[in-house]
């Protein structure tokens, strides 16, 4: 057999197997957004719909209305964008110094948090939820905020951590020279350098805030006050069966969280694989 | 802050004198103290507060008596502990080889340049990053008993000849829970993969190449031992991962789960939540927790150094 001929065999193996598992990945998600596309009484029709026919946009209309997930969306990103910020930012920082720095207590604090990821979250709800009541910060905004930020520090500490310790030492005694200081070199050039790993902790941290339902379910009771993963899980449990109706508010969920993805996910993808390398 | 940054600071790792050095190396301090305050206050705090409360009759109101270790000794004897464990091994032995599998099959196609290697990277990616309450919305409808896709598949290729009640007991639900929960995770697992084969020098397939060994002889003696430590790193996060199960477990039922359907983190839940039984549930988390930590000690044993350990 020549070796073009094996060649092309190869490849198209290769094809095969990577259009073959498209279709399984694409295939729940195609079958959920032609659902959501159709009049109600198509949801529970056999064989199921795949072909977009009779589509009409009147399940999103719904949802983004009467639904209210105009607000719940709003309420999400609110959250998520806070608690991105802030936990990127306290996370760095204290990523900038375990890595660069040694100083009295510095294992203490690395062992503190590394020790605590071991535990599961589910294990602390009862007295996070007594604290925050305790605080006034129950049904609040910034008392869920406040919980996203610390329970994201630990993983993305260490993320930064990986890539913070690869700096080398000259890059920051060049900084002192040209008469910067700790701070400058963290801002200008620490964050530059590592723009991969922000990029991937930003998009991690957006996500797992943005799907986050458990402390939402438990500590935002107010319907004022839910995040998209707990009114659409209010909304399956109101209308078990109109599934068009649910597809339609997950869709919208999930929207920026896909766009966010693929426009950055060059850094992302280079991000996550350096971040399991390195710790 | 900005003038207390003094840059000698590096220079300082020798015995400095505290005091002095304190001083003018507070802005150290203040780079980690956002990051510790909160940690203490939302995450320290409350570990430490139920690990005490696990050894006392906990009562959200009025006293809570010291019970030793009362609490332990009832979970440690309740049979629906046990149910709950074997459940998570179950999903431990459905959705890890499937991560496993396809992640290493994807990353191998993927590895080498090929048209369209971006998007499909990014394709499989998406199930990972989408959350549990929309797939486990996507699993009620697919695999439902009368009009599901999975069914209708399965029935059109012949492979069944009547409808399967997906959700008609705990064992088919959990094991199709746990397949789907698998799928979603491939991409991941891909990811890893990815990043293993791409650290493997390429002058050892140079190499191997001038001195004639075939592509396969390259997969079977460089890739295969090349992957190993990768592939160590992935099934103990994906093991960790899969004794930590809740999300899917948890969303299957609006409710409070049946005890058959449940997984230790849903039980510690409905414990506490349906039953306001606190104690146990306390009780049972650091059972839950040293079980965790066992499995990464475990992890820090085989795994050799400088390999992807930390992660």
């Amino acid at each position: 057999m020549g070796l073009r001929k094996r060649n092309f065999i190869m490849k198209a193996l290769r094809y095969f197997v990577l259009i073959g598992f498209a279709v399984i990945t694409i295939l729940p998600f195609w079958n959920m957004i032609v659902v959501s596309l159709k009049p109600f009484q198509f949801a529970m029709s056999y064989p199921p719909q795949l072909l977009p026919s009779d589509l009409t946009f009147a399940n999103y209309k719904e949802a983004w209305t009467s639904g209210n997930f105009g607000h719940y969306f709003k309420n999400s990103f609110l959250i998520s964008i806070a608690a991105t910020v802030g936990g990127t930012l306290v996370a760095c920082m204290l990523a900038f110094a375990l890595s660069r720095y040694r100083f009295p207590g510095r294992k203490m604090i690395f062992g503190m948090f590394i020790g605590t990821m071991m535990i599961p979250g589910i294990t602390f709800i009862i007295p996070q939820y007594l604290l925050l009541k305790n605080l006034h910060l129950l049904n609040t905004y910034s008392g869920l905020t406040l919980l996203y930020i610390a329970g994201a520090i630990p993983f993305h500490m260490f993320l930064y951590k990986g890539f913070f310790d690869d700096i080398p030492k000259e890059l920051e005694e060049a900084v002192v020279i040209d008469g910067g200081n700790r701070w400058t070199f963290f801002s200008r050039v620490a964050i530059h350098i590592s723009l991969p790993a922000v990029a991937t902790s930003v998009i991690m941290l957006f996500n797992g805030n943005w799907g986050e339902f458990l402390g939402a379910l438990t500590f935002m009771s107010d319907p004022e006050k839910w995040t998209l993963p707990v009114a659409i899980r209010m909304l399956q449990g109101t209308h078990t069966t109109e599934y068009g109706l649910v597809f339609a508010a997950s869709i919208i969920s999930m929207l920026p969280i896909i766009a966010l993805f693929l426009t950055f996910q060059r850094f992302i993808i280079k991000g996550i694989a350096a971040g399991a390398v390195k710790g | 802050m900005q003038n207390s940054l003094g840059l000698e600071s590096n220079a300082a790792v020798g015995k400095p004198k505290r005091r002095g050095w304190l001083r003018r190396h507070y802005g150290i301090y203040l780079f980690a103290l956002p990051a510790i305050v909160l940690f203490l206050t939302f995450s320290v705090y409350p570990i430490i507060y139920s690990f005490i409360r696990s050894f006392s009759d906990w009562q959200l109101i009025g006293a809570s008596p010291f019970v030793g270790l009362r609490n332990y000794r009832t979970v440690l004897a309740d049979p629906n502990v046990g149910i709950a464990f074997k459940n998570a091994l179950l999903n431990f032995v459905v959705s890890i080889p499937i991560q496993v599998v396809f992640g290493l099959l994807l990353a191998i196609v993927l590895d080498r340049p090929i048209r369209g290697r971006g998007f499909f990277r990014a394709l499989f990616y998406i199930p990972v990053l989408v959350t549990w309450i929309v797939v486990i919305q996507i699993y009620l409808y697919m695999f439902n008993k009368d009009y599901g896709l999975i069914n209708y598949l399965l029935l059109k290729t012949h492979l069944i000849s009547e409808g399967i009640d997906w959700l008609g007991s705990p064992t088919r639900t959990l094991v199709s829970v746990f397949a789907m929960g698998g799928w979603k995770g491939i991409g991941w697992a891909m990811l890893i993969f990815l990043a293993g084969l791409q650290s493997i020098p390429t002058d050892l397939y140079e190499a191997s190449g001038l001195d004639g060994a075939s592509k396969w002889q390259q997969f079977r003696y460089i890739t295969i031992p090349g992957l190993r430590n990768t592939t160590v790193f992935v099934i103990v996060l994906l093991s960790i991962g899969a004794f930590n199960v809740f999300d899917q477990v948890f969303l299957l039922f609006t409710g409070a789960a049946p005890s058959d359907y449940d997984v230790p983190l849903s039980m510690i839940y409905n414990k506490a939540f349906s039953e306001l039984n606190f104690g146990y549930s306390a009780a049972l988390s650091y059972i839950m927790a040293a079980v965790i930590i066992m499995i990464s000690v475990i992890q820090f044993k085989v795994l050799p150094k400088n390999s992807g350990t930390e992660g």
